[in-house]
């Protein structure tokens, strides 16, 4: 086991509504979907077509750029829609479920005869691929380049982070399963982040590489682990998973079956009864909802993911592919008068002093999505640094990301960067800069200018 | 009807499509002034800081206000004790603010008029850093400065010191220092020399309103004034300058709301206290041996660390950064002080000349960090 890591700079943020340790099985939703949102760059070419019976685990589309890179059902059923954008650009494939349950069963393999290659074709071929990611830029890992090392973060700093020592207590076989397949790809490092109090994950897992991490947000964000571990260089990759993806990746290999299911957090400060619900990937969110109960109030957001780098979804949307919680927050449409002078709207937190919020910073405290200002020029420097604790500038970083200067952007380190490490940012941003989306572009240039 | 319909009533000739809609920039500027807007988070984080530039410039506004309420009664104290008239706390008030309040006016009516046409002409929205700099400027300027020189020195600052360079954020310079200085280039006899730093000395038979630099700089020594006189203030000086303590309450409230940085502010006194005190053994002529601590307390060193050297924009923009710059900003003030006997206010020129060189300093910073990269990546070829 090696030393702990002390995070230094970064912020906790203490919001209302964090889930209480309790689950409930929901029962399986007569729809799912896979949104096409989630797989970031993916351009698909569809298998299936609309009104064609799946089965659990049968592939319904794969991806352009990588044929091997396939995409399955999570439940059988029948394809009932595909959803289509702006030049017939795929959204959404909706998936009608029945309760035959019919799988796909792949052949049991003998993990100890199985060398990399074998693993990640029957990966593959499986549909879990798509849960591996990749560092740099923060999309589906690419199969034909093996990484240097994987690392899988089992703690959740983010404000309402969810608790993956609860997720995984029972299922931790198949996740000590997922992590021994893992070991075998790569010849590097399978790294786990944890923090100090996961006493029993600690405990379950003195076999593996355990880091300890701990300080505020974001000590528990995979990228921070990969950056004070194994930092990433030009033309190196390293694969990232989450802890309930690899529980996955571990049940296929033992039943040889495709089991999509997902533990999922449903809290927020609106929300009166924040808990764990038991569901599957791609569930329709009324389903899970419905057993929650909500303070008064118009308007909701509901977010697939937290709250500072999830996706704004619909309520009568789906579960996102990735996330282990669903936020809800107050929609804050609502004008202040003289909001912005100090002292005023002490119940707005901020992390100047210049509200009486921070009297009662230690208590979990109400947040809504109101921006408090308007977009300005970057004027207050140094601020962005005291929240992004890599060895990274990152505000002269998001200047280049901006401008497209690809060299410059290089050297200042845009290959250890994903979109969510800048998720403080936009939160602390005097100026109110959209920091994810600029990091995002940023990478997504460099993906089209550079491979 | 509330506040909220009745401005949304006048928002509707301004909004797209609409006749005014060119001048959107300005009924905003208006608008978020009464009110922060209803404006959600689209793309990124979904929750956000109550923190704006609006607020921050407004705890800046607040922080200057002792030095300027104190600047507005200095004024007034300096001028009615040198007519031997007797006088108390209100008259001294009455006449600062008869002299102090249409600079202000002045200042604000040109620098936000210019920022506003900025607006409309490229379509942004207005920046709030006027607001501090606009009442900056009056502060750092003699009493007696006629008010069209205050009108031309705004105009220069934010044309060519900020809007030339793209506006809020993208300025070398400090505006407000700008101003001064070009004030100070381009009518000389107006910003330096015994007359000028009390209001209407000139007028005045055998009165002299020479500073505590200005003496010293001649080869005098100020005796007149005791080490608590010039950490309160009363002594000639421009206007907001002269008061350490009333600086000092200002620099308590931008470190303790986190708006101001008190790196720079601790850099330049670990600066200027440590070449103070070596010049102080050297001791060559009256500068020289002027104690170091009152190097610190006297001219507008305090002031100028605090509320100029601070800016965000022309300061250094890394933290690292930020404690060199600082530093720097000490060490030259004071090198200025002794080796510019002609000028001997050395804040002003020390922070433009350090506000020059702090790209440079980012840039080394930020390099170091792109040198430990290159060298990882350079070890890793080695090795593959």
């Amino acid at each position: 086991m090696s030393e702990g890591i002390r995070i230094k700079k970064g912020l906790s943020i203490n919001i209302k509504g964090v889930a209480e340790k309790e689950l409930k099985k929901v029962p399986l939703s007569n729809q799912l979907a896979l949104i096409l949102d989630d797989f970031h760059l993916v351009v698909p070419k569809l298998i299936l077509k609309e009104g064609d019976t799946v089965k659990r685990g049968q592939p319904i589309f794969y991806s352009k750029s990588n044929e091997r890179i396939k995409f399955v059902s999570p439940a059988s059923g029948i394809i009932e829609k595909i959803h289509r954008g702006d030049r017939r650009k795929i959204l959404e494939i909706i998936i009608k479920t029945n309760k035959d349950d019919n799988s796909i069963k792949h052949k049991i393999p003998a993990l100890e005869k199985l060398n990399s290659s074998n693993i990640i074709s029957f990966l593959l071929d499986s549909g879990c691929w798509p849960l591996i990611k990749q560092r740099p830029f923060d999309v589906i890992a690419n199969p034909e380049a093996l990484p240097k090392s994987i690392f899988i973060s089992c703690f959740d700093s983010a404000p309402l982070g969810v608790d993956f020592e609860f997720i995984l207590k029972d299922q931790i076989e198949s996740f000590r399963y997922g992590l021994e397949v893992l070991k075998k790809i790569t010849s590097g490092n399978l790294n786990i982040g944890l923090s100090e109090d996961q006493k029993f994950l600690h405990s379950e897992l003195n076999d593996f590489n355990k880091n300890i991490f701990s300080g505020p947000h974001p000590a528990g964000n995979v990228g921070i682990h990969i950056h004070h571990l194994d930092p990433i260089s030009q033309g190196e990759s390293v694969w990232v998973l989450k802890p309930e993806d690899v529980c996955i990746i571990g049940n296929l290999f033992k039943t040889g079956e495709y089991n999509a299911s997902r533990t999922v957090a449903v809290s927020g400060p609106p929300v009166k009864n924040p808990m764990y619900f038991k569901t599957t990937i791609g569930t329709k969110l009324s389903t899970i909802l419905k057993s929650i109960e909500f303070d008064n109030h118009d308007e909701f957001r509901i977010i697939n993911g937290d709250v500072l780098s999830g996706r704004k979804v619909d309520k009568d949307s789906y579960l996102g592919f990735y996330n282990n919680n669903i936020s809800v927050l107050r929609e804050g449409n609502n004008y202040k008068l003289f909001g912005w002078i100090p002292f005023i709207n002490n119940n707005v937190p901020s992390i100047y002093k210049s509200s009486f919020g921070w009297l009662t910073s230690s208590r979990a405290k109400d947040y809504d999505t109101n921006l408090n200002g308007e977009e300005r020029a970057f004027v207050v420097t140094g601020e962005m640094e005291k929240f992004f604790p890599m060895d990274i500038y990152p505000m002269q970083l998001i200047k280049e990301c901006m401008t497209g200067n690809i060299e410059k952007m290089e050297r200042l380190g845009i290959y250890e960067v994903a979109p969510e490490d800048f998720g403080l940012i936009d939160y602390a941003s005097s100026s109110k800069i959209e920091a994810q989306s600029i990091v995002r572009d940023g990478l997504d240039y460099l993906i089209k200018e550079t491979l | 009807m509330n506040i909220r319909g009745i401005v949304d009533k006048m928002k509707t000739p301004f909004e797209k499509g609409q006749k005014l809609e060119k001048l959107y920039p300005a009924f905003n500027a208006f608008e978020t002034f009464l009110f922060v807007p209803n404006h959600t988070s689209k793309t990124g984080a979904h929750i956000r800081d109550a923190i704006d530039l609006k607020r921050v410039m407004i705890t800046v506004i607040i922080a200057l206000m002792p030095a300027l309420i104190y600047g507005i009664y200095n004024t007034g104290y300096q001028y009615l004790y040198q007519t031997g008239e007797s006088f108390n706390t209100i008259d001294a008030m009455l006449h600062g603010s008869y002299k102090i309040i249409p600079m202000i006016a002045v200042s604000y009516i040109v620098g936000l008029g210019i920022e506003f046409a900025f607006a409309v002409f490229r379509g942004h929205q207005v920046n709030e850093g006027y607001l501090v700099t606009g009442l900056l400027i009056p502060m750092i300027m003699p009493v007696d400065i006629p008010l069209w020189m205050v009108g031309i020195s705004v105009a220069f600052a934010v044309l060519i010191g900020k809007e030339a360079f793209g506006g809020t954020g993208m300025n070398i310079l400090n505006p407000a220092l700008t101003a001064r200085a070009f004030a100070f280039f381009a009518y000389p006899t107006y910003m330096s020399g015994n007359q000028v730093w009390v209001s209407e000395a000139s007028n005045v038979d055998g009165v002299s309103g020479e500073t505590i630099l200005g003496m010293l700089a001649a080869g005098n020594s100020p005796d007149q004034y005791s080490m608590l006189d010039m950490f309160i203030g009363s002594i000639p000086g421009s206007i907001a300058e002269t008061s350490t303590l009333m600086v000092l309450i200002g620099a308590f409230i931008l470190i303790y709301t986190g708006v101001g940085s008190w790196r720079i502010m601790l850099g330049s006194i670990i600066g200027a206290a440590l070449t103070g005190f070596l010049f102080n053994l050297w001791g060559a002529n009256e500068l020289m041996s002027f104690n170091w601590f009152n190097q610190l307390i006297v001219g507008g060193f305090a002031f100028g660390v605090v509320f100029m050297a601070t800016d965000p924009v022309s300061a250094a923009q890394t933290l690292k950064g930020k404690w060199i710059y600082g530093i720097l900003v000490g060490v030259f003030c004071i090198l200025i002080r002794v080796f510019n006997p002609a000028y001997p206010e050395g804040v002003m020129l020390a922070i433009l000349l350090m506000n020059v060189f702090a790209p440079t300093i980012d840039h080394y910073v930020i390099e170091s960090s792109v040198k430990r990269r290159e060298k990882r990546f350079l070890s890793k070829l080695k090795t593959a």
